[in-house]
This record gives structure tokens, C-alpha cells and sequence, in this order.
């Protein structure tokens, strides 16, 4: 049985009011800033709390330090790791103006991510956490998508140049278990949620930020000095 | 005809939904952060695409696809015909189909539950009921 013009007309018109509410949340949604902070949990001493202290690249005297609390199997951390941290590494780290500290955030959901902060720290007792961190993360759909990521890791242990009995045995010890999950209590003690989520003064920044943003976080923090050197 | 007028309203429900989905997959809206939410869970899981294309982007097809389908079963010239109210009914049983196989995976592979998943699944059952009682109607004739 047909409906009526009349009714047909106010079928219509309640349909275009649900899409045109729809879309208006939606385009809410995406004018809403990209980036937003929220305070950390400061009464917690970042430095005291583990007793380990991450991994630290940069000058020790820089004037900002950030905290990077990350899971190798989240793609957000992985993107945020080779397509922003090179530019952060050139034009913030390098110079000076920035020190950068890693700490493990290994989410429940992905399965390997204890395991491959593992096999940083494993690289770690011989001088290669960096090699192997970038490592992790330029091979995350590889592993990510394993049976097993364990062999993938030695096999990029061995790229390194680490010593592999070495690494062998500091894996099945499960040596640095301990200290990847103080990192992970930690980062839930200061207020870490996701990740990637950066720990910039006493804010937490949770997700999207760019090199862009952190230069220009760092250029506010600590300005630039205008007399030549 | 009622049930073909609830079928275009929540196509275009299911529409809002897969493209606020989409939308946060694709980082645009939400932190671009992996969480321990259900929904964060879901979509930056392995699972999140199926054959190398965006789930939230298959359901943003298929509810348009859907939507399109039930405006042109409300024209006048449609209304009383059985061959729309059976495409209609076709695609929403895909679409259920579908979303069966992605609440397994959600409650047995992924162990997380994303609440707008299970409000595209609500949407998408409606649906599939709303095309099987217009062909009910059209065979036992108009009320």
C-alpha cells in the first residue's frame, strides 16, 4: 500500500533531518583539535618509579626531554617511528635541543609486543637498542603477522651484529621481563592510556602529534638562542 | 511500505555509523593511538581489513549501496513489486552474513568488542528483518 504525498514528503523530510544531524556530529568530530593534552599524574616521579630509566638518546644537558611511552606491534607507534622521528632526530635531537627517553607500553591486545621490547632490551645489554628498535618497527606487518616473531627478531639481532649466543640466552632468561613491565606500570601510574603517548613537561600527548608539533612544543618550551655560537 | 521506510532510515543510520568508523580508521577523527578501548582494539587489529580492504570501508559501501537500494523500493511505481523488496533482502542478508563472521572474530580471535560494531550489527539485522516481513507482505498480499 503506497503512502501518501503528504506522508512520503514527511518521510523525506525526516530523512534528510537524520542525515543532515549525522553529518554535522561527523563534521564535529573532525573540526575538533587534532591533538590534545592532559595533564599527567606529577606526583609520581617518573625517574624513581622502575628504577630503570628507558632508553635514552640526546644530549644529557638538553634543555626539553621527552618521554615516548610505545608498543612495537601498535601501527600508530610504528608510523610515528619511521616517518616522524627521523625529522625529530635531525632538527631537535642532533642539535641539542632535545632529549628523547623510550619507555615500553606493551599493550594487552598484541601478542608480541612484550616479546619484541624484549628483544630491544636484550640488544640493549650490548649497545644496540636503537638498531634494533628501528629494526622492530620497520618490520612490524612482517612479524606483526607471524606465527611466531620470535626467529624474525634473532634474524634481525644477527643484521645488528649482536652477539647471538649472548641475545639467545638473555632471551629465554626472560632477563629484562621485569623491567618492561615496571616501564608499562609506570606509564599507567602517570597517566598513559594509548599509544603513542608522549610525556612532554608535566602534559601527556596522546596520539597524532608530528615532527611540526613537537618542534614547535619544544621552540615554546625552550626558545631558540639568536646569538651566533 | 512502513517497513521499506525503516529499511532506507536505517541504511542511512548504518551509513553514519561505517563512515565515523571509517573515518577514525583512517586517523581523522579520535587519537591516532593504539588503547585498550574495544574499538581501538578492533581497528588497529590485523582483522581490521579484509582482503587488503578497510572493514569500515566495506560497510560504508555497503550501507550506501543499501540506502540506494531501499529509496528506489519507495517509489511509487516499486512499492507493490517484489523484485526490490528481494534485492533489499538479498544484500542485508550479505551484510548479516558479514558482520556474523566479524562478531567472531571480534568475541573469539580478537577478544574485544567495538560498541559502534555491535550497533552496525543491530542495524544491519533490523534491516535483514524489516526485507523479510515486506516479502511476506507481498506474497500474503497488501493488508
Amino acid at each position: 500500500m503506497a503512502a501518501s504525498p503528504v506522508g512520503m514528503k514527511r518521510f523525506y523530510g525526516l530523512l534528510a533531518a537524520v542525515a543532515v544531524v549525522g553529518i554535522g556530529l561527523l563534521g564535529y568530530q573532525l573540526s575538533k583539535p587534532a591533538t590534545v593534552s592532559i595533564p599527567a599524574n606529577v606526583q609520581i616521579d617518573v625517574k624513581d618509579t622502575a628504577g630503570f630509566h628507558g632508553y635514552v638518546k640526546g644530549d644529557p644537558n638538553a634543555p626539553v626531554e621527552i618521554t615516548e611511552y610505545a608498543d612495537y606491534q601498535c601501527p600508530f607507534c610504528q608510523t610515528f617511528a619511521t616517518l616522524q622521528m627521523p625529522t625529530i632526530e635531525e632538527r631537535l635531537i642532533k642539535p641539542g635541543r632535545l632529549r628523547w627517553r623510550y619507555r615500553d607500553f606493551p599493550l594487552q591486545q598484541h601478542p608480541f609486543s612484550r616479546l619484541a621490547a624484549h628483544s630491544a632490551a636484550c640488544a640493549d645489554d650490548q649497545g644496540k637498542f636503537w638498531e634494533q628498535h628501528e629494526k622492530l618497527y620497520d618490520g612490524q606487518a612482517e612479524w606483526a603477522a607471524a606465527r611466531d616473531a620470535a626467529p624474525l627478531f634473532r634474524q634481525y639481532a644477527q643484521a645488528n651484529g649482536l652477539d647471538l649466543s649472548k641475545y639467545d640466552a638473555c632471551m629465554s632468561g626472560h632477563v629484562h621481563a621485569g623491567r618492561i613491565q615496571a616501564s608499562y606500570e609506570e606509564g599507567v601510574r602517570v597517566g598513559v592510556q594509548s599509544t603513542p603517548t608522549l610525556l612532554i613537561g608535566n602534559r601527556l600527548y596522546q596520539g597524532r602529534l608530528d615532527s611540526d608539533a613537537i618542534t614547535r612544543l619544544v621552540d615554546s618550551l625552550a626558545p631558540k638562542t639568536t646569538s651566533a655560537k | 511500505m512502513i517497513d521499506r521506510m525503516a529499511a532506507a532510515l536505517m541504511s542511512l543510520l548504518g551509513l553514519l555509523v561505517s563512515a565515523y568508523l571509517y573515518l577514525y580508521k583512517i586517523g581523522r577523527i579520535g587519537t591516532l593511538a593504539c588503547g585498550s578501548g574495544g574499538c581501538e582494539t578492533v581497528q588497529t587489529s590485523v582483522w581490521s581489513r579484509f582482503l587488503g580492504v578497510e572493514v569500515a570501508l566495506i560497510g560504508l559501501i555497503g550501507y550506501a549501496v543499501l540506502l540506494a537500494v531501499a529509496l528506489v523500493a519507495l517509489r511509487t511505481d516499486q512499492v507493490e513489486r517484489r523484485p526490490s523488496a528481494l534485492l533489499l533482502t538479498a544484500l542485508a542478508a550479505g551484510g548479516v552474513l558479514f558482520t556474523a563472521y566479524l562478531t567472531y572474530l571480534e568475541l573469539f580471535v580478537i577478544h574485544a568488542i567495538c560498541r559502534w560494531c555491535v550497533g552496525s550489527a543491530v542495524i544491519i539485522v533490523t534491516v535483514l528483518v524489516l526485507g523479510l516481513l515486506e516479502l511476506r507482505r507481498l506474497r500474503t498480499g497488501p493488508a
